[in-house]
């Protein structure tokens, strides 16, 4: 039986009309070169630019090309703000880790940081964000949708509250591409880091939004001037037209929601059957591929160990590997022990009904048997 | 169909190395941080790629960190290292890549004391001036490319490292543009940081190396994800990763042969360049690239020279391609002492593997057809 694949927030499959896109544009030219082969190279790069500018109601001259999410966070973060000239920044406990470590950066520099913790829902409070602010903040930095939970800020709200803010609202927006729409202009972003592979795209391409007139940038490489002197390096122009046709195609699938959703929702219905389980995240202001689940009474190893034919994670795989457990999910109050008896189960385009019933069979199955042979392994709530 | 003389821009990617990719594109590849199955398969195909671009220049793969580029590398290399190194000095090439000399530059915004180390007239390091300098006890890093992106100029690399390590420094070695053209054993070199890139030897764009051996403290500049051993966060792109170590898999059992074919069509090139009336060749006297020859012709501007064999069908460069479009003459030539309208007419061939003896031939004809010199004299002939 083929295994089923329930990662989609760690990186998504790439779509066969992307890869397609991607191996004839590999034979593309130095896009930085004058010669026509370079020429050709670079008006596929600027067509690409003004698609998945667009695509995010930025102009074509606000979107540059970075190496992913990632490096977009690190631009938009440490690109704007100056270690040796520390201020105030509002940052939610919960982001990603390519925002928290520039963000402790900063804070190690002396900058003062206001830590937002997140509801018991997941979601982080907009009118706290807005209170947090202050007259000397310099940064408010809160993603659109959490990569553990799904859980959905409401970014337009914070955006507005920050129009007559000199601060700028910078928002990763790696998990959000996929599935929700979003408008710079309409949400008051000024800094809006995307990646391609979370949305059917290749790894290593990913985009950086600098809104015109609200953010100036500086570089953290430095090099041949590429990408307006703010991202050097000869442009992977195969990656970056592989991200535009990602972008394209979610278009080309507009009930994809719906059916995520429903599938989403009929994988959690099957899972709290089970008993003893609790669902991670506001159910309604979330996005529709994200199930986060903790299982009372089971030990969180042994649990992923005996689903071995369902790829999932525990959280975030930037993460994966280390002993911690989630930082998202303590942030909500869970024990370490209950984030390590945690799910994060994230479907995507390509997933069927028939994953999700395999899923909640297995899930089910393993959680009734490590109950049954130490039932008193952990109590939940009760185990430091 | 245009003749393509641009390698050391991009070199097109070999149809092996593409085979090698698409199946990496398949989804039994994920994240290759993720835990689960096939998450470990793609981090056995970014380790099995590591191992591979590590042989190319007799590394070990545990040295190699994995970034976007030659211009992630080699930033990484200098601003990595002068993290630590507070109050000390950074030397670096006159003739540096801008993905160098403009991070330095930069460097030295920030407070760093940077120094560049004078080259002559053929493009080799001066070697007493560099004793003396590191004499002073003050240097931290030492950056000296492998071989120059416009004139191919070889530096001396294990006589430079001699010096840097009797001063108490490091070495960074850009070696973008020699690997996969030059023989090249990391040992060999003395350097202590090595940066590779894998669109200069039929790669994909987009992924790049920096060798880092074991003393070196190196602290990480892109932050978040703890991937490449704490040292470069982000997901790895696996199949720019597969693609790269099979492009130097390739490079590393094609050398030799590479080599020999590449000189031929060089020395065929400067052969006919020597014959060209007004035609001066930079560099000539210097041990040079395999596939390198930057030149001028005399009553020609660079920039012009380019687009007529461009539209002859003649893909060429005037330096590098990071440069492009500035209308300054190159900074690589001016350190060289060459003066600035002179320098200003450099046009750079760099062959390939696509290249044959017919279209060095083909080039040189449609230079003879431009020159003014023998366009005048071939019409008299006629007449």
């Amino acid at each position: 039986m083929a295994a089923v694949y329930l990662d989609h927030a760690a990186t998504t499959p790439i779509d066969p009309a992307v890869a397609e896109v991607m191996q004839a544009a590999l034979r593309l030219a130095n896009p930085g070169s004058p010669h026509a082969a370079g020429r050709e190279a670079s008006a596929h790069v600027e067509a690409a630019r003004a698609a998945v500018a667009a695509r995010v109601g930025a102009r074509a001259d606000e979107l540059i090309w970075t190496s992913g999410a990632t490096e977009a966070d690190n631009l938009a973060i440490l690109g704007t703000q100056s270690l040796s000239d520390p201020g105030h920044l509002v940052c939610a406990r919960t982001e990603h880790k390519a925002v928290l470590d520039p963000v402790r950066q900063l804070e190690r520099a002396g900058w003062r940081v206001s830590w937002l913790k997140p509801g018991p829902d997941a979601v982080v409070d907009a009118a706290a964000v807005l209170d947090a602010v202050r007259p000397d903040t310099r940064l408010v930095t809160v993603m659109h949708v959490n990569n553990e939970t799904g859980a959905v800020q409401d970014i337009a709200r914070i955006g507005q509250g920050l129009a007559d803010h000199p601060a700028l609202f910078h928002v990763d927006a790696a998990q959000s591409l996929a599935w929700l729409p979003i408008d710079v202009t309409a949400m008051g972003i000024d800094l809006l880091a995307l990646s391609a592979h979370k949305c059917h795209g290749p790894t290593g391409i990913g985009a950086l939004v600098i809104r015109r007139g609200r953010a100036r940038v500086r570089p953290l490489l430095f090099g041949g001037g590429q990408e307006r002197g703010l991202r050097p390096g000869t442009l992977a122009a195969h990656q970056i037209l592989g991200f535009a046709k990602a972008v394209e195609r979610l278009d080309a699938d507009p009930s994809a929601y719906e059916r995520v959703a429903a599938l989403r929702e009929r994988l959690w219905e099957g899972l709290r059957k089970v008993g003893g389980v609790i669902r991670n995240g506001h159910p309604e202001m979330i996005a529709p591929h994200l199930l986060n689940v903790t299982f009372a009474d089971v030990h969180g190893e042994s649990l992923v160990f005996s689903l071995p034919e369902l790829l999932l994670s525990q959280g975030s795989a930037c993460t994966a590997g280390g002993d911690e457990a989630s930082y998202v999910l303590r942030a909500l109050g869970r024990s370490d022990a209950e984030a390590r008896a945690s799910l994060r189960l994230s479907l995507g385009r390509g997933t069927t009904a028939a994953d999700v019933e395999v899923a909640i069979e297995q899930i089910c199955g393993a959680v009734r048997r490590l109950r049954s042979v130490a039932p008193l392994a952990v109590e939940t709530g009760r185990v430091a | 169909m245009s003749l393509y003389f641009d390698h050391n821009a991009t070199t097109p990617l070999d149809s092996r190395v593409l085979e090698a990719m698409l199946p990496v594109f398949d989804p039994r590849y994920a994240n290759a941080s993720s835990l689960h199955r096939a998450g470990r398969n793609a981090r056995d195909v970014v380790e099995r790629a590591r191992a591979q671009v590590a042989d190319l220049v007799g590394a070990p793969a545990q040295t190699l960190i994995f970034t976007t580029g030659g211009t992630e590398s080699n930033n990484l290399a200098l601003r990595g290292v002068m993290a630590g190194q507070r109050g000390k000095t950074l030397l670096i090439g006159a003739t540096e890549h801008p993905a160098v000399l403009e991070c330095a530059q930069a460097l030295a915004r920030e407070g760093v004391a940077m120094e560049q180390i004078p080259v002559d007239s053929q493009g080799a390091h001066d070697l007493d001036w560099l004793s003396a300098r590191m004499g002073q006890g003050d240097v931290a890093l030492v950056s000296v490319m492998y071989a120059n992106n416009e004139t191919g100029v070889l530096s001396e690399l294990p006589a430079i490292a001699e010096r840097v390590h009797a001063g108490g420094a490091w070495l960074h070695c850009d070696a973008v543009q020699a690997a996969g053209k030059h023989p090249l054993a990391w040992s060999d070199t003395g350097a202590d940081l090595l940066s590779l890139s894998s669109h200069k030897l039929y790669g994909p764009k987009g992924v790049g190396a920096l060798l880092v051996a074991d003393p070196v403290v190196l602290h990480r500049q892109m932050h978040g994800g703890g991937q490449e051993a704490g040292l470069r966060g982000g997901t790895e792109n696996v199949p720019a990763i597969a693609g790269f170590g099979v492009a130097a898999q390739l490079a590393r059992e094609e050398l030799p042969a590479r080599v020999v074919a590449l000189q031929a069509l060089r020395d065929q090139l400067d052969a006919g360049l020597d014959a060209l009336p007004g035609a001066q060749r930079f560099a000539a006297q210097a041990p040079r690239l395999c596939n390198t020859t930057q030149f001028r012709l005399s009553g020609f501007d660079g920039e012009s020279l380019l687009m007529a064999l461009d539209q002859a069908g003649c893909a060429v460069s005037s330096g590098s391609a990071c440069a492009s479009g500035r209308g300054e003459p190159s900074h690589v030539l001016l350190a060289m002492g060459i003066a600035p309208d002179e320098a200003k007419g450099a046009i750079r061939v760099s062959l390939g593997r696509d290249n044959q003896s017919a279209d060095v031939e083909r080039l040189l004809q449609e230079l003879q057809r431009l020159n003014p010199m023998t366009s005048r004299l071939m019409r008299s002939v006629a007449s």
